[in-house]
């Protein structure tokens, strides 16, 4: 009976340790998923950010003006574009 | 000898009992307690535990971005901080509170202002600042000062699409345009989830998710950004130029009835509408109706090709004292008096266009208009669509019937009229228009025969040569097609005399027509407001940016054309 009481409490006591491990384990891991999640938003923040950028660097407008003014660029007249019509090649 | 025992004192046996019984009592009374709180209010005192450690968190949804048809970004949302503060908290020294007022670009006064109720729970500080200044907003550890994030949206595409894509209020809800129209998709729904937090505010362990956030979804617009900018910018400097009050601008893909441009001037920069009026919001080619003027004289033309009547050739007395209707003269300016019909559209002649209007049944004229989808919303979704106005057959006068082969007496958005223009350019079916990106070729409604169309697009076409309205459309590489409208402006009731509405609708390459731009300039007042004059060149500008935006083969010669003045223009009668 003794014997008996005693494994019981051996378990109990390896159950009790297991169970303060896992739930130190658990709570690491939220933190880590946490750490990771606002790194996500963050990260979501920067994309929109960029995703401005690039719609406010690449306006059509602002291009044909760089074009135009800085690169001295111009559209090709007609008569220097040849259109391909691929539906006819195949 | 010991020293005395003590005495037994013989309590009175009461005494124990009564300590006993006051025992048992106490006993019972705790363990009462302890079951009425165990077992009947359990729940409540759980829920109040809970409610120690416990909170519901919000979980915003990401709005929906808004796309060109080339996945260009058209309006974006980006996390913000807004800083709130409760008023009775807030501590700082004098210093510390000018740092504040300083990075929020607040008055120190206003500051001040705003802290000084203090017996309010919640005040804005400023709502909506960049992600950095939130930062060294909070770098300052001031007491009582809290944020919380929020989205804000962001137009790149800035006045250029201003009035399509819309905007949203503060709360982040749609308020004009797509934006509106759109809102229940493009919004999507904030979910929620419970969690327990520990003393510092820190999240230790998530309990439920109550609701998952759903993110609202891109919105992919027919619009091409090229095209639009282009739209854009010619409709803006043509409006300049000619000192006009305001302009708009539709371009239609014939094959697939996709809006591949929408543009209104004067527009307004969504990004910063601290000065809005409602002039700028409006977006006048789905909202606003007119007069069109000439622009309907190839229906009118059309349906008098299809009952047979008449053929292109066929001759019309034009005279030269103009057409006596009722007590109504209408006059023509032109020196000729007798025109073919396709010279009847090719110089747009008022007198030529009534006497084949007079030709025909009122009724018939109304089934034709109202087939090409004029008195009634074009049903794109967008708020705030005119319908036009087109009054019943039967109501009609003769002086009416004949003016309204003309576009006089009929109400019409730029939109319908550009949709309708697709009848002319699809060989005589109507293409139902979307402004959403389709992704296939879209079914047309047969409203006149194809031989009926091809015979209107060679009247048209004629139009833009020397010699017709509007030499003025012309563009190098392909052949275009269009007419002119110069209609006066109504006003209280009658029609003003120096002020116009000057139009152009054109389809190109007119030998297998692309598209379909309908152009209109409010109040032309630098001098010029002949339609031919003001509207066609914007035409020709987006027209041929468009036609290479698509890549389509040129049917025309590659010769330069003449410049304006050099050819023979018509003047159209108003």
């Amino acid at each position: 009976m003794a014997k008996l009481n005693l494994l019981l409490l051996l378990v109990l006591v390896v159950c009790a340790l297991g169970l303060v491990t896992s739930q130190h384990k658990a709570r690491r891991l939220f933190t880590e998923l946490e750490r990771i999640e606002a790194r996500g938003r963050e990260l979501d923040v920067e994309y929109g950010q960029l995703q401005l950028e690039a719609g406010t660097w690449g306006l059509h407008a602002r291009v044909e003006r760089v074009a135009t003014g800085s690169l001295g660029m111009r559209a090709p007249d007609a008569r220097h574009v040849r259109v391909i019509d691929l539906r006819g090649a195949r | 000898m010991s020293a005395a025992a003590p005495a037994l004192v013989r309590l009175p046996v009461w005494r124990a009992r009564f300590v006993l019984a006051g025992l048992v009592v106490a006993f019972a009374v705790t363990a009462g307690r302890s079951l009425y709180l165990q077992a009947m209010r359990t729940d409540f005192l759980q829920e109040k535990g809970e409610e120690r450690y416990s909170r519901v968190l919000q979980i915003p949804a990401t709005r929906g971005r808004i796309l060109d048809r080339n996945g260009e970004a058209l309006a974006v949302s980006t996390p913000v901080q807004s800083v709130w503060a409760i008023p009775g908290d807030v501590q700082g020294t004098p210093a510390q509170l000018r740092r504040l007022s300083a990075l929020l670009g607040l008055e120190p006064g206003e500051l001040r202002r705003k802290l000084a109720d203090t017996t309010r729970d919640f005040v804005y500080l400023k709502r909506q600042i960049a992600p950095d200044t939130a930062a060294r907003v909070a770098e300052l550890g001031l007491e009582g000062v809290f944020q919380h994030r929020e989205y804000r949206r962001y137009y790149p595409g800035g006045e250029v699409t201003a009035h399509l894509v819309g905007f949203t209020g503060v709360d982040g809800a749609g308020q004009e345009g797509m934006e509106l129209a759109f809102e229940p998709s493009l919004g999507g729904a904030p979910g929620s989830r419970r969690v327990i937090k520990d003393r510092r505010g820190h999240i230790v362990e998530d309990l439920e998710s109550i609701r998952a956030a759903q993110d609202g979804r891109d919105l992919t617009l027919s619009i091409d950004g090229k095209i639009q900018s282009l739209a854009y910018a010619a409709l803006k400097d043509a409006v300049a130029a000619n000192r006009a009050k305001a302009g708009a601008l539709v371009a239609i893909d014939v094959q697939t009835g996709e809006v591949l441009a929408l543009a209104n001037a004067p527009s307004y920069n969504p990004n910063n509408r601290a000065r809005l009026s409602g002039g700028m919001l409006r977006n006048r080619a789905l909202t606003d109706e007119f007069e069109p003027g000439s622009t309907l004289k190839p229906f009118t033309v059309a349906l008098a090709l299809e009952s047979g009547r008449i053929t292109p050739a066929t001759r019309v007395h034009i005279g030269t004292g103009g057409l006596r209707v009722a007590n109504h003269t209408i006059h023509d300016p032109h020196p000729e008096t007798v025109l073919s019909v396709a010279q009847v559209i090719q110089k747009s002649s008022n007198v030529g266009a009534a006497r084949i209007a007079l030709a025909l049944e009122a009724r018939d004229m109304w089934d034709m208009f109202h087939r090409a989808g004029f008195g009634e919303a074009p049903a794109l979704g967008f708020p705030g669509e005119a319908a036009g106005r087109l009054r019943p057959a039967e109501s009609w006068r003769p002086i009416e019937q004949a003016t309204m082969a003309f576009g006089h007496g009929i109400a019409v958005s730029l939109m319908q009229l550009a949709h309708a223009y697709t009848m002319f350019a699809r060989d005589g079916e109507l293409v139902p228009i979307t402004l959403l990106k389709a992704s296939q070729p879209a079914v047309g409604r047969r409203v006149i025969s194809a031989r009926t169309a091809r015979e209107i697009r060679g009247m048209l076409e004629l139009a833009v040569q020397p010699g017709g309205t509007a030499p003025r459309a012309r563009i190098m590489g392909w052949r275009v097609a269009g007419k002119t409208g110069t209609a006066h402006k109504q006003e209280n009731g009658g029609y003003a005399a120096d002020r116009y509405i000057a139009s152009f609708v054109g389809l190109a390459p007119a030998s297998r027509p692309r598209v379909v731009v309908a152009v209109m300039i409010d109040e032309p007042s630098a001098g010029e407001y002949y339609g031919g004059v003001v509207a066609a060149p914007v035409f020709a500008q987006v027209a041929r940016g468009a036609l290479r935006a698509l890549g389509v083969p040129y049917d025309a010669p590659l010769e330069p054309l003449p410049l304006p003045g050099e050819v023979e223009e018509a003047r159209e009668s108003t």
